[in-house]
């Protein structure tokens, strides 16, 4: 069981520094044409921890989650993971350096068996080189290890009954679990969920959050997008709001609700989506 | 009406020349999700490759490695620029790029090594390959199969061939890397997330499946002559039908799709003359072309997943 790190003495204060952080963002923007998109100035990421990125639609949440990722790339600013720099990576990089990300819109691969779905979350299959793929050999026993650890993840997030299933035959709620668990196959040191909780019923989340909180236990990184100021306070141990591209703020979940910058923002973006809401 | 005719088809080189540049294009498709709409001019460029080194004096060996290097490096080509951007961008750009090699074939530009719009004859090219035959040259009948003794040496090999790639088609796809291959096929940014380099992988889906069509293209220019003509966008959309109805993703689709593509393709020039009269000799072939046509429609309407398939493993429209 990992130590969980205190934020005692941690400012709450947007860009503060942590003591211990396995990510860290300096200066990024990214502009989508005239629109600024994301513009951080600076962020860190406590390790061992579960940090929440909140924010009203539009913050740029999800972009700067996928500027961290590499699946997008920043005009200006760059990061570090884990000590080692995250300019020019791809995103596969990214996530062979132990940073693995999940998606808002659930990406599990349907036509795919569940277990075919785990195996592929795993690194060093030598088998999936070519010349080596044709040699089964070669690359039996590693499938062997890569199976039964699929099975033990399986096993935890309750789809082992699901085990040769089409993931396209799972529910939302299944298929979020199974994004979670394959993104664990490769033992990544941070893990980066995209809206975790949106689309899945009450029951499962409580579960997704309980497997949250006990991977942070084990010593994996979180850092999670969410909407739901509930669901953060409950599991988060670290909140960072951002609004209109920038960070706005940072606290301890209990205590940066009360803050007016985020009252303003998230206030704000309510009456607008309300507004939607009723005329559509 | 002459079953013969449907025997002979079904066993012909030419069904097994298609029938390699259907496994690689499910390669492309079935396995990887890429949607090459230009597998004729990977057959191109392996007919051109081979019959123009051999035409030149150069032995069958070096010819064959020259046309698997162009068909590499065609591939290479086609893949660099669209293989980042979204899975249309390699349709659009298959399609153009296998249009102008057999436009650049048939130009008169290069006339001395193409041979222009009438191609590169048989003879020039066919005699290394035929001399390694071990039929007598003269008819042979074997079964209710009659060919020329070099038909025969020809559609052993091909046949082989396409056994061959069938079984690596087979391996590959139970292998770890067919696995991200079929990952790719369902979500690349997903794969990609996994810590795959998904550029890579379809690069090497495209280069494999392109240098089998290139291969089938060799065993057609064998069974008839080089001729650009032969290999247009209509030969690519038969290939297409043939992998379909045959089944995308699995082992014999393409082999069965193509024995039968061609097989009823022979059966409507039959029966096309008996049952309207006054067709006259030139309608006949775009008689059948339209039902081709019509047939894929069908095909993708009611059983898109093709005869051999798994409806929930594949299917056109997902």
């Amino acid at each position: 069981m990992a130590e969980i790190p205190s934020f005692a003495n941690v400012e709450a204060k947007p860009g503060s520094t942590k003591p211990d952080p396995i990510l860290i963002a300096d200066g990024v923007m990214r502009s989508f044409g005239g629109l600024v998109a994301v513009d951080v100035k600076h962020f860190e990421a406590q390790r061992h921890s579960i940090t929440a990125l909140i924010g009203p639609n539009g913050a740029g949440k999800s972009t700067f989650f996928n500027l961290l990722t590499g699946f997008d790339m920043a005009q200006e600013g760059h990061g570090t993971f884990n000590g080692s720099p995250l300019k020019g990576m791809s995103s596969a990089q990214v996530a062979r350096a132990g940073m693995v990300r999940t998606f808002q819109l659930t990406k599990a691969l349907s036509r795919m068996t569940v277990i075919e779905n785990m195996r592929l979350g795993a690194q060093q299959q030598s088998g999936e080189n070519f010349a080596r793929a044709l040699l089964s050999p070669l690359w039996k026993a590693r499938e062997q290890e890569i199976t039964a650890q699929a099975e033990v993840l399986l096993e935890r997030f309750k789809l082992i009954e699901k085990r040769d299933d089409f993931a396209g035959s799972l529910s939302g709620g299944q298929r979020k679990l199974l994004e979670m668990a394959r993104a664990l196959m490769s033992k990544p040191s941070m893990l980066m969920l995209d809206e975790p909780m949106a689309g899945v019923n009450p029951a499962l989340t409580e579960s997704l959050l309980d497997h949250i909180v006990a991977l942070r236990d084990e010593g994996v990184t979180v850092l999670f997008v969410e909407h739901d100021m509930h669901m953060v306070r409950r599991i988060s141990d670290w909140v960072v709001v951002m609004a209109e591209g920038r960070i706005i703020a940072e606290g301890d979940p209990h205590e940066v609700m009360k803050d007016p910058a985020v009252q303003d923002a998230y206030l704000g973006a309510h009456h607008d989506a309300d507004l939607f809401e009723e005329r559509s | 009406m002459d079953f013969n005719d449907i025997l002979q088809i079904v066993v012909s080189p030419v069904t097994a020349a298609f029938a390699l540049a259907a496994i690689g294009l499910n390669f492309h498709y079935g396995l990887t999700g890429l949607l090459n709409m230009g597998q004729a001019g990977f057959m191109l460029i392996g007919m051109y490759g081979y019959a123009i080194s051999v035409s030149h004096g150069l032995p069958a060996w070096a010819g064959l490695i020259i046309a698997i290097v162009g068909a590499v490096l065609f591939a290479l080509l086609l893949g660099w620029p669209t293989l980042r951007l979204r899975g249309d961008y390699l349709a659009i750009v298959t399609i153009a790029a296998a249009e102008i090699v057999r436009i650049v074939g048939r130009s008169q530009w290069l006339k001395e090594w193409t041979g222009g719009n009438t191609g590169i004859r048989g003879k020039d090219f066919k005699d290394p390959f035929e001399s390694l035959s071990p039929f007598p040259d003269k008819l042979i009948r074997i079964g209710p199969w009659q060919f020329h003794g070099n038909a025969w040496w020809l559609l052993t090999v091909a046949w082989i061939l396409v056994a061959l790639f069938a079984l690596l088609f087979w391996r590959l796809k139970s292998s770890p890397w067919g696995r991200v291959m079929r990952g790719i096929r369902e979500d690349e940014d997903a794969v990609r997330s996994l810590g795959k380099n998904v550029y890579s992988f379809k690069m090497q889906s495209l280069v494999i499946g392109g240098v089998i069509g290139a291969l089938g293209g060799i065993v057609f220019a064998h069974s008839q002559a080089v001729s650009p003509d032969s290999m247009s966008r209509t030969t690519t959309f038969w290939i297409w039908t043939a992998l379909l109805l045959g089944g995308a993703a699995t082992v014999f689709g393409p082999v069965l799709g193509t024995c039968l593509f061609w097989a009823l393709f022979v059966l409507i020039r039959q029966v096309g003359p008996l049952m309207l009269p006054n067709l006259d000799g030139t309608q006949v072939e775009p008689l059948a072309l339209a039902f081709v046509g019509l047939g894929l429609i069908l095909l993708i309407v009611f059983r898109p997943q093709g005869i051999l398939g798994n409806r929930r493993e594949i299917a056109i429209n997902g």
